[in-house]
């Protein structure tokens, strides 16, 4: 194999594809820890003109770990459609790119040939766009899901109603549910990190937020984000689930580390399917973030960003309802500061929705890493435009549990007001039933949670 | 096109916007207009009286009574409102301006996050070290905070000196190993740990679980627990370590616990009591849970999710 380009009459040459992948990313800290990423600005330049040139089948014999020693490439080939995949494993990298953009290809197209797409190849075309390609391209695919209401139609935007407590109190968590419903939060599903993961404490919080969503008939969905083996321990026990989550890794080996298996993830499904509250038919809820593979160990050598590629292809096994990155979230030795984030929000989303799944993004940020506030409030606008599905609705985007600071429930409204877009229409409807919004936009009587204590 | 069809074109566009309600302001300034000249600076004239009578003096809007000031203008239900306040330190019930915060809250909000930035980079206390007898060791960081951030993989492993410091002081195999990190938040150990380690001490000798040698560790990860658990071989581990720090909020510290950590234990071994200081999991309590749930551990000879898993 040979990978090399002159640049200004120099020669760059990278030995394999993984070194080119790691050298072809945007400038990340991440990249910098595993040791993959390019030494300076030319070589980084060189190296997004060399992957372009590549073609993708040679993405597909390279993965991160080999089919026989990793269960998430066994997933992940196995679902491959081998007829769209041969009509396509001559472009180039390039090539998909301009495929991609262009006015001539329906969006229906993309969404076919995303079945004749590897992570691998998904994250190669990732790393040779800039921070508007993602943004269009990303604006032309959507995803809709359906559970106990509908997610990701066209002029709609959702917002997960995040309560979180240092305490789990079920009175704390009540009081930021009214708050965030009172504002339009909540759409996408009323989604608690529990502090504690025991089972008694678990299945309190689910039939509290249950409670609520049938004391005001609320067209949504709950869901306590313990680990999956609590989780279904709660559903095998009768407690009301509406979506079921687990955290997952683009490794076999990081899976490992958190606990989780694909055979896990395949019991987990199945018993949400037979026991799970809503409609359906879309059930599951996962997160992802750069950073967490590498940080367990399991990256195989790789980058972050392939890694998180990887991630989308595992869930969409599963036909999930939602699956955010949760983008800032571990800390600076993965995404160090604003721009870094923001890059990775944006590529993260991309390339959710090209792999064909329904993706929001929790645009955040730790107290240790160099962004604020307006570094996040500048990236939901831009993911908004990308026609991202959905984000995070906290107070004042303060998660007092988690310890870190994301979208709030007033940024979720002043985006719809922004681009024009609305809640879920079932939730729209509910909303203005009680008087809260009125022609997609919040009435006077919003954004008080004490409306919703006389029932 | 010329200057003049272009403006045509312009004010018809502005028109309907504002028609539409989009743009409420006069037609933008036409930019082919060249700007003025930049006026001469004003000669510093004498400020008028009612500049000088003016007066800023503003109350401290970081206390708790100030915290729990509604801004929700008309409430349904005002004591109600008050009430949901009180249930959580989140912050709800400040009202909106349209779609976005009230002032004052969104400028305590960016205050608050000034000082959690300023608590980021500081040391943990030596006297409260040494007051409770802990010696201190550290990771391969060598590079203070800042590489401590940026390498995680340094923080997961200890230094040489640590190595022989630990094995020439410590008991070996205990049962119950206690162990203290720096981890994100030096404050988070400064604000619990003199509560909650004589509590777990006592708890272990009541429980009768011998009580390794504890002591502390500069530059922490989570992942040095294997790193212990090879050198010292406990049943159970448990590593007080500071939570990285929330807004304007950084005392909140974590009970990691593993079951006989080794070289290749992950996350999935490991078990988590997170939130402890007062106001969240009280450190008292937290101390309590964590000897239970090392009772638990050397029950089923087990930690983590396949703790969870053998529990049922
Ligand atoms: C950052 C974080 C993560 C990151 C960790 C990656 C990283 N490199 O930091 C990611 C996103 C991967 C993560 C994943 C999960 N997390 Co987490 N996480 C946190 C968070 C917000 C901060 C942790 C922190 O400050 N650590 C201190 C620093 C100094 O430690 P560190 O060495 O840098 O980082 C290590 C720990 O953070 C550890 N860790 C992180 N989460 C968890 C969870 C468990 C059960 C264990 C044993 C270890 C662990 O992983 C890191 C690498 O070793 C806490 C919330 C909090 N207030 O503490 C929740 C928290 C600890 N996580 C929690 C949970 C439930 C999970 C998941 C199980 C969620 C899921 N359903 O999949 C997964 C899988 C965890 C696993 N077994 O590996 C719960 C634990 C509840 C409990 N009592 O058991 C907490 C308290 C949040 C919550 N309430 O939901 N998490």
């Amino acid at each position: 194999m040979i990978l090399r380009t002159k640049l200004f009459g120099k020669t760059y040459e990278f030995p394999d594809l993984r070194i080119l992948m790691g050298k072809a990313n945007e400038e990340k800290s991440g990249d910098r820890l595993a040791g993959v990423a390019a030494a300076s600005t030319a070589e980084r330049a060189a190296a997004k003109m060399v992957l372009a040139a590549v073609p993708l089948w040679a993405l597909r014999e390279s993965p991160v770990a080999s089919y026989e020693q990793d269960e998430v490439t066994r997933v992940i080939f196995d679902a491959l459609n081998e007829t769209t995949y041969a009509e396509i494993k001559n472009w180039t990298v390039g090539e998909l790119r301009e495929w991609l953009l262009a006015n001539t290809t329906p969006p229906e197209e993309i969404r076919r040939v995303s079945n004749g797409l590897t992570a691998e190849m998904i994250a190669a075309v990732t790393k040779i766009m800039s921070n508007m390609d993602l943004i269009l391209a990303a604006s032309k695919i959507r995803v809709i899901c359906h559970c106990a209401n509908t997610i990701g139609l066209p002029g709609t935007l959702s917002s997960r109603l995040q309560p979180n407590d240092p305490t789990d109190s079920p009175e704390g968590v009540r009081a930021s549910i009214y708050e965030g419903l009172s504002y339009g939060s909540g759409d996408s599903v009323i989604g608690i990190n529990p502090v504690d993961d025991s089972y008694a404490s678990v299945a309190r919080l689910l039939d509290m937020t249950h409670e609520i969503i049938k004391t005001w008939e609320i067209p949504t969905q709950n869901c306590v984000l313990a680990h999956v083996t609590t989780q279904m321990r709660c559903l095998k026990n009768g407690s009301p689930v509406g979506l079921v989550f687990q955290s997952i890794c683009g490794s076999q080996k990081g899976n490992e580390s958190f606990g989780i298996s694909v055979g896990m993830l395949d019991e987990a499904y199945e018993l949400a399917k037979k026991y799970c509250v809503p409609a359906g038919p879309n059930y599951m809820y996962f997160e992802t973030g750069q950073g967490s593979a590498l940080s367990a160990n399991a990256h195989h050598g790789w980058d972050q960003l392939t890694l998180e590629a990887r991630n989308y292809g595992l869930a969409k096994r599963y036909a999930p309802f939602q699956v955010n990155t949760v983008v800032g979230f571990i800390g600076p030795e993965y995404l160090y500061d604003a721009s870094q984030i923001q890059r990775a929000g944006l590529e993260d989303h991309f390339m959710g929705k090209l792999t064909g799944i329904s993706m929001g993004v929790d645009a955040c940020y730790t107290n240790h890493a160099r962004i604020d506030q307006n570094g996040v409030e500048n990236l939901a606008v831009l993911l908004t435009a990308a026609g991202c599905n959905y984000f995070m609705g906290i107070p004042m985007s303060d998660d007092t549990m988690l310890s870190y600071q994301s979208t709030s429930f007033h940024d979720t409204a002043a985006l719809r007001q922004l681009f024009r877009l609305r809640p879920a229409p079932e939730f729209e409807a509910w909303m203005e039933s009680l008087g809260l919004m009125h022609g997609g936009i919040l009435t006077e009587k919003a954004g008080d949670p004490s409306f919703f204590l006389k029932r | 096109m010329d200057a003049k069809r272009l403006n045509e074109i312009v004010e018809a566009v502005v028109r309907e916007l504002t028609a539409a309600g989009l743009s409420s302001g006069p037609a933008p300034a036409q930019t082919a207009v060249p700007a003025p000249a930049a006026l001469p600076p004003a000669p510093a004239a004498a400020p008028s009286p009612a500049l000088s009578a003016l007066v800023v003096d503003l109350e401290d809007p970081t206390t708790p009574a100030a915290r729990a000031h509604p801004g929700v203008q008309n409430p349904a239900d005002a004591d109600g409102l008050a009430a949901l306040m009180e249930a959580t330190p989140a912050r709800i019930g400040y009202g909106c301006a349209g779609a976005r915060y009230r002032t004052a809250p969104w400028l305590t909000f960016q205050a608050d996050q000034a000082v959690t930035q300023d608590t980021l980079y500081r040391d943990v206390d030596e006297n409260l070290l040494s007051s409770l007898g802990l010696f201190k060791v550290q990771t391969r960081v060598t590079g203070g905070k800042q590489e401590y951030l940026l390498r995680p993989d340094l923080g997961r492993q200890l230094n040489e000196e640590a190595r022989q410091t630990i094995q020439q002081r410590c008991t070996r195999a205990p049962q119950v190993q206690v162990c203290v990190g720096d981890g994100l938040s030096a404050q988070a150990i400064e604000s619990n740990l003199a509560q909650i380690l004589p509590v777990i001490r006592q708890g272990c000798q009541t429980a009768g679980l011998s009580f390794g040698t504890p002591f502390f560790i500069q530059y922490c990860r989570v992942g040095v627990m294997n790193d212990i658990g090879d050198l010292l071989q406990p049943l159970v581990l448990m590593l007080l370590i500071g939570e990285r720090p929330g807004l304007g909020r950084a005392d909140s510290m974590s009970v990691y616990m593993g079951f006989r950590p080794q070289k290749g234990h992950t996350d999935a071994e490991r078990d988590v009591i997170c939130n402890v200081f007062n106001g969240g999991t009280n450190p008292l309590e937290a101390g309590a849970y964590a000897v239970q749930l090392a009772q638990k551990m050397i029950r089923f000879q087990a930690g983590g999710v396949k703790l969870k898993l053998a529990e049922g």
